[in-house]
């Protein structure tokens, strides 16, 4: 055993001096490798993290929310089905929600407004995010103008400013009264947005979401496992399609590795000549170069994957930022959690090494079967 | 589409492509290999075995990998899935899930002894065991086109709105499926049962690794060991992890909740089960004059390692079964 390990160690320190004597070479393959391994990091990691943000996000949602629809399209609810909701079975609250968006010309922006029962926001007065109030440059006291649905402006003051802790949930919100949010928007007395409804025992929701479904045939309830569910679908796909993408730049490098190592230097072929001959075998030439290959590819993916991280928790990706989170203009500046997923860095490794070793395996074969004589006549 | 499947997916194909490159190679061996003949062919072919042997280790260690990672890829899924909470529920969504996850495992085993006869192989300088290696590798490549074909198949059949069944209804006892069978074995039988075949085997495993003898019978008791280890397992051993008298899952056990600890018992089963059977199919060859002083040696080696992973994993199941506060009444 030890004399396995001792002369595989020997033919890996062979394998580093020889990489080390044809550095440029070397370093610009695993330049151009670990580029491809750094975008394919960063939006693995990227997709993760959103993922894991909207979870934590959801798990603070209602459990079930009942729309109400009209000819498919989402319609305020009247409250009379949330008493008719709070009689079923194993429901213990259903609780009326109102909320909209509201569209703001100055900076080019939509609220989601939204009211609450905190005694803190009395009529009059606002709750904002910090990423609105950046906006606006308001503080605490200051006056807030919001047009209503006559086109009259109404003055409200800001009550409390949302702490930065919570901005990705908070940044563009604005919480109203009921009263005010009624009267800014028109909105019809008796009716709400959406209800949400607590059940007792979570096994229990499909149940209860069943029987709302069948009182109330106009509406739609909606489970926070179906949001959560619908959320991983839409990263997964949107990741995805990103990797497809980039596969095939991994595809491009693949080939040029592939070439690269079916086309051996003069010096190379030399070289492969003098160990044959000095009594190397094929199987320890193969060796060789499969280390050289488990060197460049181990590098390179380390590489990539530092590069990564830091694009992606410490940078906050800027280069693909966009096309995997959506397309709001208000979005708040955070920094994602670093978080990783060791499951995300084998299905890295898995994507990038593997293909690597693959393309490389027959024609390292190809060069550790030269006829040392031959190799060794060709180069002169 | 998500990054894990399409890593199963891209490795998947390219483990195909390259066996089958292989059997090629080996296809031509098998049809003019001569040793006593010094020609051009055959120094080219020799000089092949090389590559083909590095191709297979090489896809043993891919096939080691992504079967963690596709077991782990199903599991993760299981949230896209109404009615699934493990990867039981997954692999059930369409019927393509169950035959890709047995044909990767068959793929993997088989690996592994290839490798094993090669080791002997290359050992012995006469290539005496050139026959054998290539005709398994000619079973080795279709089956892993055929896996990469299910795996694509069974992956672009995925539907999220299928409604499919949990593990909780899956491995139920009394159904007529083989899930079912497992589960609705009795467990306490099924326990001693296990315990029983365990027993002989790793006594059985240590006077091979001891003696040299009963190699044959090792890959027998293995293989015995390896099932009973698997059934036991559902109908007995995994109540002790859940502590639930009714849960019969196989795969919750590699959940979070129970510390991953399938992946280790898993790994335990499969390499005591390549390494049993390995010495078997190593000891039928042993006659042969050039292998007479390697086979026994090696099947020694074999034999050790068998009897490390199956009382690993026995020592794990029992050591659970003695700690856990649930009783089976």
């Amino acid at each position: 055993m030890r004399t396995v390990i001792e002369s595989q160690r020997n033919i890996l320190d062979y394998a580093l001096s020889g990489l080390m004597r044809r550095r440029g070479k070397t370093f610009s393959l695993i330049l151009l490798y670990a580029l491809v391994v750094f975008v394919l990091a960063s939006i693995m990691f990227f997709t993760h993290a959103m993922r894991r943000e909207s979870e934590l996000l959801l798990s603070g949602a209602p459990e079930l929310v009942v729309q109400r629809m009209i000819a498919g399209r989402h319609d305020p609810i009247p409250l009379e089905y949330g008493r008719g909701i709070a009689t079923i079975r194993g429901v213990s609250r259903v609780q009326p929600r109102l909320w909209g968006y509201y569209y703001d010309s100055d900076i080019r922006a939509n609220y989601t407004v939204q009211t609450t029962t905190d005694d803190s926001i009395t009529r009059g007065t606002l709750a904002i995010g910090a990423g609105l109030a950046r906006m606006r440059s308001l503080k605490k006291g200051d006056e807030l103008s919001i047009w209503g649905y006559d086109g009259q402006p109404r003055t409200f003051q800001v009550a409390t400013i949302f702490t930065v802790e919570s901005d990705l949930l908070t940044t563009d919100l604005v919480l109203t009264h009921e009263a005010d949010f009624r009267e800014l928007f028109h909105f019809p007395m008796e009716r709400a947005t959406d209800l949400s409804v607590t059940v007792r025992n979570p096994r229990e929701i499909p149940t209860v979401a069943a029987r709302i479904a069948e009182l109330y045939p106009d509406t739609r309830p909606i489970t926070r496992q179906d949001i959560l569910r619908t959320y991983a679908a839409v990263f997964d796909w949107r990741g995805g399609i990103l990797i497809v993408m980039v596969s095939m730049a991994l595809l491009a490098f693949v080939i040029f590795a592939w070439d690269r190592a079916s086309g051996l230097s003069a010096n190379e072929q030399r070289e492969i000549g003098i160990l044959k001959s000095i009594g190397w075998k094929t199987e320890e030439v193969l060796i060789l170069k499969l280390w050289e290959g488990a060197i460049i590819s181990l590098t390179a993916f380390l590489l990539g994957l530092i590069g990564g991280y830091i694009h992606v928790f410490l940078l906050s990706a800027p280069l693909f930022a966009r096309v995997i989170k959506g397309w709001a203009t208000l979005y708040p500046s955070f920094r994602l959690t670093p978080f990783i997923d060791y499951y995300q860095v084998a299905v890295l490794f898995v994507l990038s090494v593997f293909p690597y070793l693959l393309a490389t395996v027959v024609p390292s074969w190809q060069a550790a079967i030269v006829d040392p004589d031959n190799a060794m006549r060709g180069s002169e | 589409m998500q990054s894990g499947i399409i890593a199963l997916l891209v490795t998947s194909l390219g483990t195909a492509g390259l066996l089958l490159y292989a059997a090629r190679i080996a296809i031509q061996t098998l049809r003019s290999w001569d040793l006593g003949s010094g020609s051009e062919q055959q120094l080219l072919l020799e000089r092949k075995t090389a590559l083909v042997s590095t191709i297979v280790a090489l896809i043993l260690g891919f096939q080691v990998v992504t079967l963690a990672l596709f077991i782990y890829t199903v599991d993760a899924l299981h949230i896209l899935f109404a009615g699934s909470m493990c990867a039981a529920g997954t692999l059930n969504v369409n019927p393509l899930g169950y035959p890709s996850l047995a044909i990767k495992l068959l793929c993997t085993i088989l690996a592994g002894i290839w490798m094993i006869i090669n080791r002997a192989d290359y050992l012995a300088h006469d290539f005496p065991l050139i026959k054998v290696k290539f005709t398994l590798l000619l079973v080795l490549a279709p089956l892993s086109l055929l896996e990469a074909g299910s795996l694509t198949s069974y992956f672009l059949l995925l539907k999220p709105d299928v409604i499919t069944s949990c593990c909780g209804s899956l491995f139920e006892g009394g159904r007529t499926t083989l899930a079912g069978l497992l589960a609705g074995l009795p467990p306490v039988p099924s326990a001693i049962g296990y315990y029983l075949v365990t027993a002989v085997t790793l006594l059985n495993g240590i006077i091979t690794w001891r003696t040299g003898r009963g190699g044959l019978l090792l890959a027998v008791t293995s293989l015995a060991a390896f099932i009973s280890g698997i059934a036991a397992l559902v109908a007995f051993f995994c109540l002790y992890y859940y502590e639930i008298p009714t849960h019969h899952c196989p795969f919750c056990l590699l959940q979070p909740e129970y510390g991953r600890i399938g992946y280790l018992l898993y790994a335990l089963l499969i390499s005591g089960v390549v390494t049993g059977c390995g010495g078997g199919v190593i000891h039928l060859n042993r006659k042969r004059p050039s292998l007479s002083v390697i086979v026994p040696k090696l099947q020694k080696r074999l034999a050790l390692w068998t009897v490390l992973s199956f009382s690993l994993y026995l020592l794990l199941v029992t050591i659970k079964l003695l700690t856990t506060s649930f009783r089976l009444d």
